[in-house]
């Protein structure tokens, strides 16, 4: 019981981690590796902020969801946007973006090393146990938890009700024919770059109340991101969460019953036997 | 069958290899050092773009599998003969290739990129809770192997790349590969198996970067996960290739040299902002050289050719 939910708490805030990078990927159709150096970027402002000025993590999100957004916004347009005109299909923008994203990745922890050092950093926000079902949980999680909910949902409301959403969820779908119905195409895939950038940053932010992090582990991040995505499907929000949902529980179990070392290794197990099963996702159709 | 150029061909790369294995009567020990460096890196880099060349595959797991050779040295050089031991590697690598290419090569690209970048790390976690349940911290290879012997097993094991890239060049696998590198669909429109072959030269890929570990494990006498893993190997193995260029078979070696030499001044004079340049030059490669020296070289001769034409 107290391994489920421990394993919700923490898959709470994978999805919302998963839902920045499907934007990033499903919709915006770049796949950007160095979307955990944001999370890591995210969590950094989080100590920061309250290590100097005893803000929350809470408020904290509210300066660094902008920054995050701007930030890749200009990433988008400098970087990415030339190898999308220069791309001939789908395949070489595809690696173009993965190297370049991967080129960026390694100069965005090239930078947190140099001017802050290899250090792990952590700190103590709502270190206090709440008791729930006769098991004690660390408040801070459950807080992130529940901030991750507000946001996910949210998320979820902006992109099927309004028409901004829909024009994205239809880029998603079919970038081509998107164009043909006079939807903006260049504009809102920046846009979902962006607001991709700023989810995963929060989601940072989030995360570090309760996790350690360092420049380097924003790999590892990416990882279990691009994983989730893969295993909710592509561009598909309700297969993310449940997925995000499913390798929090698993990898808390892995951690708790077997060795905390090996949580990359339970995530390897989900991904090899979604790529035998259903390559498509949770809840994808077969492609023809 | 093969041409007079072929021939050519053939006589220039085995006289650049007779070549380079005078280095160690010549050259003092620094020399020697960057030389096993550079066969080490052109043995990775040739055949990691024999397979990622003409698929546009980019795989990042060049670290898992010269670490798992690596670790077969360290574990087998007291049980078995040290020259047993690198055809095991490949051994194991090529099925370890093989395992990874038939749960991903099958999908699209992107599922395959995932799988190897975590590959190593996959693996080191593995072997470091192996060693937490076994207590057993690192391991110490210590064999009367010197610089020159691994210099002139990676020479040979290079040739063994060049020659197996070149007749891949020449088979029906690569004619497969090259259609496969153009457009998947049309490759298997035309009756291609185009995940058996893709899985097949994957096979040889890893197979080489286990062989390479195994030679190189004697070089570090004392490995652990941390280093046989590392992740940083599998990053500069694609930045070379790429630099020199995929198109040729004799791409990658163009770019190795100079990197090599850059990044020895890179590691002597910034030590702390490697992982920093190493974007940069990811950067530098996707925006100027997006077909490596290769490409320059062939831009080049094109307008050079444009230029006499008119003249």
């Amino acid at each position: 019981m107290d391994i489920l939910f421990t394993g919700l708490l923490l898959g709470g805030t994978y999805a919302l981690i998963a839902m920045g990078l499907n934007l990033q990927y499903g919709m915006a159709r770049i796949m950007n590796l160095a979307n955990g150096e944001f999370l890591v970027a995210g969590g950094f402002g989080a100590f920061w902020f309250f290590t100097a000025g005893q803000v929350s993590p809470l408020l904290t999100i509210f300066i660094v969801a902008p920054v995050a957004f701007a930030i890749n916004w200009l990433i988008y347009v400098v970087f990415l946007r030339p190898l999308v005109k220069r791309a001939k299909s789908r395949g070489q923008l595809e690696v173009d973006a993965i190297l370049t994203t991967f080129g960026l990745a390694f100069f965005l922890v090239g930078l947190t090393l140099a001017f802050f050092g290899g250090d792990y950093f952590s700190y103590s926000y709502l270190a206090r146990p709440v008791t729930f079902i006769g098991e004690t949980y660390a408040l801070n999680r459950v807080v992130a938890f529940f901030a991750a909910v507000v946001i996910c949902g949210g998320l979820w409301l902006w992109l099927t009700r309004t028409r901004a959403g829909m024009s994205i969820r239809a880029i998603a779908v079919a970038p081509d024919s998107a164009r043909l119905v006079g939807i903006d195409v260049p504009r809102l895939s920046a846009l979902a770059f962006a607001l991709g950038g700023a989810v995963t940053a929060v989601g940072g932010a989030l995360i570090s109340t309760f996790l350690t992090l360092d420049a380097s582990t924003g790999v590892l991040f990416t990882l279990k991101a691009l994983i989730i995505v893969i295993m909710g499907g592509v561009g598909d929000v309700r297969g993310t969460v449940i997925a995000a949902l499913m390798l929090g529980i698993l990898e808390t179990f892995v951690a708790t019953l077997i060795d905390p070392g090996l949580t990359l290794a339970a995530a390897y197990l989900l991904f090899v036997a979604i790529l035998l099963f259903r390559p498509q996702g949770l809840f994808g159709r077969r492609q023809a | 069958m093969m041409t007079t150029t072929e021939y050519r061909n053939l006589a220039i790369g085995a006289a650049l290899f007779i070549l380079a294995a005078c280095l160690p009567f010549v050259g003092g020990a620094y020399l020697l050092t960057i030389g096993v460096t550079i066969a080490m890196y052109t043995v990775l880099a040739t055949s990691w773009a024999l397979f990622s060349g003409p698929t546009h595959y980019i795989s990042l797991a060049t670290a898992a599998f010269f670490g798992l050779g690596t670790y077969t040295t360290g574990l087998g050089f007291e049980h078995l003969d040290y020259w047993l031991l690198v055809p095991l590697a490949a051994i194991l690598g090529a099925a370890l290739a093989a395992i990874v290419g038939v749960a991903t090569l099958r999908l699209s690209g992107v599922y395959f990129v995932i799988f190897t970048l975590g590959l190593a790390e996959l693996i080191r976690q593995l072997v470091t809770w192996g060693q937490n349940v076994s207590g057993q911290k690192g391991l110490y290879v210590l064999t009367d192997l010197t610089e020159v012997h691994i210099y002139w097993q990676l020479l040979v094991l290079a040739a063994l790349v060049y020659l197996t890239g070149w007749l891949i060049g020449r088979s029906r696998l690569g004619f497969a590969l090259r259609i496969i590198g153009d457009d998947e669909e049309v490759a298997r429109h035309s009756g291609i198996n185009t995940a058996r072959a893709k899985v097949l030269l994957f096979m040889v890929s890893g197979a080489a970067a286990a062989a390479t570990g195994a030679i190189l494990a004697p070089r570090y006498i004392y490995i652990e996960p941390a280093l046989a893993f590392t992740p940083m190997l599998s990053f500069q193995v694609v930045i070379m290739a790429l630099l020199g260029g995929t198109g040729r078979l004799w791409g990658p070696v163009v770019g190795v040299i100079p990197f090599t030499f850059l990044w020895e001044a890179i590691s002597a004079s910034f030590p702390n902002q490697t992982t920093l340049l190493l974007g940069l030059c990811f950067l530098a490669i996707v925006f100027i050289l997006p077909k490596g020296f290769v490409g320059l070289l062939t831009t080049i001769r094109t307008r050079m050719n444009a230029r006499e034409a008119f003249s």
